[in-house]
């Protein structure tokens, strides 16, 4: 079995919103969407304070609420692990985005442009009609995981085959790949470090870790 | 543009649904619990006309509303597709035999016109049946909410008998409005509605209760600042006026004041849960990273 999942590892992450741009500039995403963001949260109390960033976005989980409750099964998980969205089937009922404990669902009600009302070139040339009035969020750049997969490459080690944000992050904090690959660089990243998933008393057993210290030797 | 959080994570007032939503659940709780009362009330001598039809016309008010509100209207019978799990697909399934049996219970229970075929027995099975797949469609809501696991006041699970007790109590007080102006009630619905007063005082109580230790602070907070006048426009007000109804039975028109207070109190109590409660749970982590003694760590 594949499950592709996302590692962060929040020592690394320094909040430059890279990926956060790789991922508007790969899936055309409109002002204010953001599928993969960076948290910037505050943690602890005055004076041992501390700063993270904390990346973000749908957690692919293994038992996704969204799929649950959605009325028209536009949302469905797939054998390897990605949560995707049928856009010809939703009805934009937002059931899923208020189902989603991680906030990563957006609905836009029609097109948004970046400066004012006129598209720029390439908003113009990548607006999607099927987009509008649906529930939308990061699908793992599948797209490009199945193109790459179709060529025989590796998602996670090969560029061809990986998730934009991961692709461009500066500082290596994102990794993706199966973790049902024990040889896969997220297995091996989860071997060595400790970690953990957000919200995981919610029971919906996400596929986004996050790396917060290095395993005892 | 990065999002500035502080603590476990802001949560935030979430946007996906809003007054339209709400309406479902005010029109079809009420409507549910008007079809629920008005059987009652028709197996009981009372005519099922004009209550049954105000239930259908809520119902349909409140579905209508959420038509209104999705993103693609025109594929609306989409919605069937996932009885499943979705509760959603399955209030809509029991949309179509509540509306179609209620609708032909009024009609055989219209006084205006003739038909051969009227007569008491149909309309007491349709209106029944109606009134038992209405009490489906009424749990069907309250486990939508539930489902909600982004929005901690809606997936709190004390919510579930709120929305059907009061979903009950707004049918039976729009009963009493609708049979107490003119002439004395039903006598068994002025004890009910007292029960419904004092069941739903209680699930209210009961709800914020537990949302203290498991919402988002402003999501208790939006709550408080409304029970006062919930407890006493919707639980102290139709009591008191129930019970001087139930003492001096020719003050009966009070008792309409009291079911017009204890519907209106339920749709508001649904709308402050809907759109005023439903912050998110925001983010939180439960390590923060240990920074500048692994290999792998930037220093």
């Amino acid at each position: 079995m594949t499950r592709y999942v996302m590692v962060a590892d929040l020592r690394r992450c320094i909040g430059c919103q890279t990926c956060t741009a790789a991922c508007k500039q790969a899936n055309a995403t409109p002002p204010g969407v953001q599928w993969r963001r960076v948290l910037d949260m505050e943690v602890g109390e005055y004076p041992n304070v501390k700063r993270v960033f904390v990346p973000t976005g749908c957690q692919h989980c293994a038992d996704p609420p969204c799929e649950w409750v959605c009325p028209s099964t536009a949302t469905r998980r797939r054998t390897d692990g990605i949560v995707q969205i049928v856009y010809d089937l939703c009805i934009g009922c937002s059931a899923c985005a208020v189902a989603c404990p991680y906030e990563a669902r957006y609905k836009v009600e029609k097109h948004e442009f970046a400066f004012g009302d006129q598209p720029t070139a390439d908003e113009d040339m990548r607006a999607n009609d099927s987009l509008i009035g649906v529930a939308t969020k990061c699908t793992f750049c599948a797209d490009i995981v199945d193109a790459g997969v179709a060529r025989g490459l590796t998602p996670g080690e090969d560029p061809e085959a990986t998730p934009a944000c991961v692709n461009l992050c500066i500082s290596g904090a994102l990794a993706f790949g199966d973790i049902d690959n024990p040889q896969s660089r997220v297995s091996e990243l989860l071997r060595n470090n400790k970690h953990f998933r957000m919200h995981e008393e919610l029971g919906t057993n996400p596929g986004f870790y996050y790396l917060w210290d290095q395993e005892p030797t | 543009m990065t999002a500035t959080l502080s603590g476990s994570g802001t949560p935030r007032l979430q946007q996906n649904w809003d007054a339209r939503a709400a309406c479902n659940f005010i029109g079809g709780g009420s409507g549910t619990g008007l079809l629920l009362t008005a059987a009652v009330a028709f197996a009981s001598g009372w005519n099922y006309f004009l209550a049954g039809a105000l239930a259908i016309a809520l119902i349909g008010f409140g579905l209508s509303m959420v038509w209104l509100e999705i993103g693609r209207p025109l594929r609306a019978l989409n919605v069937f597709f996932h009885p499943q799990t979705s509760w959603m697909t399955r209030e809509a399934l029991l949309a179509l035999p509540l509306l179609t049996l209620g609708a032909f219970a009024v009609l055989l229970d219209q006084p205006f016109v003739f038909l051969p075929f009227q007569a008491h027995m149909p309309v007491a099975v349709l209106a029944a049946t109606a009134a038992i797949l209405g009490l489906a469609f009424l749990y069907c809501q309250a486990r939508i909410l539930h489902a909600s696991k982004g929005v901690p006041a809606w997936s709190e699970p004390a919510l579930q008998p709120l929305i059907v007790i009061t979903g009950d109590a707004e049918g039976l007080g729009l009963l009493l409005f609708l049979t107490a102006l003119a002439a004395p009630p039903p006598v068994w619905a002025v004890p009910a509605a007292i029960i419904a007063v004092l069941a739903r005082a209680g699930a209210w109580d009961y709800y914020r209760q537990r949302l203290k230790t498991r919402a988002p602070a402003p999501a208790v907070a939006a709550l408080d600042r409304i029970s006062v006048p919930v407890h006493l426009l919707g639980h102290a007000l139709p009591a008191a006026l129930l019970v001087c109804v139930l003492l001096f039975p020719s003050t009966h028109a009070l008792a309409a004041v009291a079911g017009l207070a204890l519907a209106a109190v339920g749709a508001w109590i649904k709308f402050a849960v809907v759109t005023r409660a439903a912050f998110t749970q925001g983010f939180s982590i439960p390590f923060a990273p240990i920074r500048g003694r692994s290999h792998n760590a930037a220093p």
